[in-house]
């Protein structure tokens, strides 16, 4: 049996990768870069098994990124919970909703189920808005640092280490669920539902858990970043931010786990290069949007792997 | 009470005939490329800045709305001839995110040309509030839901009657065999891009005497136009035009009744419920899986 497959391959690179980079992370602005790039990556991963592998599109999962932070906001500031406790019952209680909703939309296809996910993400926000004597509305509310043993957790430097722990432990899930039954019967599904449902794979259950699952990254990615910034807004649960998550995912490459991370740092990066150009911003990014998606359809790693086959022959 | 039913109702059927011309923008490209146009929302808000801007140049109402709806024609078909055209064959996902990049790229465009404030669009005939029953309408609502029906009418009478609207419906039937036929299917996707654009930004000036119009006008009239779309089952003309008016109606009396701060969700909660339970929205065909 060979040990070095691509998959182990790639989780080594990651792995060095996400030791290297503080070697070249100047400030503590960089750090927070990096930061958003590996929550951002996490949610990705996740949707990625969904979108990519399930073959279910989602265009809500700003939301449950947005209950995670606000969940976990609200118990640890409003309630007093420990911040800890906090992540854990809000996650919880998001893979529950998930799984109450995933069954009656899940049922949906294509087009169907692209809005019935974005009509559950626009609810959420809407209700993330309005109900300002909890989440203090549009202005957003301050959340209290996450603690552990009574030791407040602050500064980039550790952050930066907790987040990528998170990563590299949510890329080695994806990669393992991948290559396991219910993997396989995932991509028998977005092969064709009926041709798996014919060989016994009970198709619901398979993609309200992997639902479940993706729902539950976004979430804990979402109680993270609150806890990591210190404050939150609406935005981060809008529908124009579900729209970022899924775009990362199609432009690094769907159906793969390490072009969900290539995506969602070259997205993150993206804005953050273009603040120069100030008014030009949206413009800039919408057009960088449509022309790689028009001439690499299959995104940016796939299209990559290709060209590298194509210079070997 | 029945005046303020009255007035909630006169208010959805106005806003419903909004959704319903959005929801047959959708509709039409739906069927002739089985894209979701995402930038929908845009050419509702092309039509209406176009209008403002033409209108402070000193133009009549009528020539500047003219000459908006074929700005905004004009959008649509370069989107189809430069963004489309290109990813044909691309998954559904792909063609989503590129119009969604357009429609990031166009609102970009629109803070450049324009600016980030509110526009009036003068009423076509007047201020002064009609009574009806104990309630009152806007001059301006009886000219939205006039000509979105004198529309609807000619769209009807398009698809059916003329060689044109065949042939476009032809394409979205089956393209090979359209193609075979000796029509030009790479030009009527490009017309029905055009026509759904001209839809949307009559939409957006219609409107505009009333709510005003911005930037950013499109967005949430785009999901809502979408999600009527859907409602009445995706592709169908008829079902797009009960759903708007649902959705519409259904909003004014929930915002009325119930909850005007959650006005926004109601139509979302609206097409999760009947999506639950039809999954192939109020109207449409039942799917049926090819093995």
């Amino acid at each position: 049996m060979k040990w070095m497959t691509p998959r182990r391959g790639g989780l080594a690179l990651l792995l060095v990768l996400v030791l290297a980079l503080p070697l070249v992370l100047v400030n503590n602005y960089w750090y927070e870069v990096a930061i958003q790039i590996g929550l951002n990556a996490v949610v990705c991963v996740g949707l990625n098994l969904l979108i990519g592998y399930a073959g279910q599109i989602s265009l809500g999962h700003a939301g449950f990124f947005g209950l995670g932070a606000y969940g976990s906001a609200i118990l640890s500031s409003h309630y007093g919970l420990p911040a800890a406790l906090a992540i854990v019952l809000t996650n919880v209680g998001v893979a529950l909703l998930a799984l109450l909703v995933g069954r009656p939309i899940l049922r949906l296809k294509g087009n169907y189920l692209a809005m019935a996910t974005l009509g559950m993400g626009v609810i959420i926000s809407i209700a993330i808005v309005t109900e300002d004597k909890l989440t203090g509305g549009p202005d957003g509310m301050s959340v209290v640092p996450l603690a552990l043993f009574g030791q407040p957790l602050t500064g980039e430097l550790l952050w930066y280490w907790l987040v990528a722990f998170t990563l590299v432990a949510a890329v080695a899930l994806a990669l393992n669920l991948i290559d396991s039954p219910i993997g396989r019967a995932l991509r028998a599904l977005n092969g064709s539902e009926v041709g798996a449902s014919v060989c016994g794979i009970d198709a619901t259950r398979a993609k309200v858990g992997i639902f479940v699952i993706s729902a539950v990254f976004a979430s804990f990615a979402g109680s993270l970043m609150a806890h990591y910034s210190g404050f939150i807004t609406p935005g981060k649960a809008s529908f124009f931010h579900s729209i970022e998550l899924v775009a990362m995912v199609v432009f690094g490459g769907m159906s793969s786990t390490f072009g969900a991370v290539i995506g969602a740092a070259a997205l993150t990066l993206l804005p953050q290069l273009l603040t120069v150009l100030k008014e030009y911003e949206m413009v800039v990014f919408g057009a960088v949007m449509m022309l790689t998606m028009i001439f690499f359809p299959r995104g940016f790693l796939p299209s990559l792997m290709l060209l590298l086959a194509r210079i070997r022959k | 009470m029945a005046a303020q039913l009255t007035q909630f109702l006169l208010t959805g059927l106005t806003v419903g005939a909004i959704y319903a011309l959005v929801a047959l923008g959708f509709a039409i490209i739906y069927n002739a490329s089985h894209v979701i146009n995402f930038a929908q929302g845009e050419f509702v808000m092309v039509g209406g800045m176009v209008t403002v801007s033409l209108i402070h140049a000193g133009l009549p109402l009528l020539a500047a709305i003219a000459l908006a709806v074929l700005a905004a024609a004009a959008v649509g078909m370069a989107l189809e001839h430069f963004a489309i055209e290109p990813a044909r064959g691309a998954s559904p996902v792909t063609l989503i995110i590129i119009t969604i990049g357009a429609s990031i790229l166009l609102r970009g465009l629109a803070t450049l040309v324009w600016d980030k404030k509110l526009h009036n669009v003068p009423s076509f005939s007047g201020e002064a509030p009609i009574q009806i029953g104990g309630a009152t309408i806007l001059p301006q609502s009886l000219w939205v839901v006039g000509i979105s029906l004198l529309i609807m009418f000619l769209l009807g009478r398009f698809f059916g009657r003329t060689l044109i609207g065949k042939a476009i419906l032809a394409t979205s039937y089956n393209p090979m065999a359209a193609q075979l036929c000796g029509i030009n299917v790479r030009f009527m996707l490009f017309l029905s891009f055009g026509l759904s654009a001209a839809l949307g930004a009559v939409a957006g000036i219609l409107i505009a005497p009333i709510t005003l119009t911005s930037w950013d006008v499109g967005v949430m009239l785009g999901l809502k136009g979408f999600a009527a779309a859907i409602l009445g089952g995706l592709g169908s003309g008829v079902g797009a035009v009960l759903g708007g008016l649902i959705l519409g109606i259904a909003e004014s009396l929930g915002a009325g009744y119930i909850s005007s701060a959650y006005k926004d969700a109601i139509a979302f909660v609206i097409i999760l419920a009947v999506l639950f339970f039809m999954p192939n929205g109020l109207f449409g065909k039942h799917g049926l899986d090819r093995v």
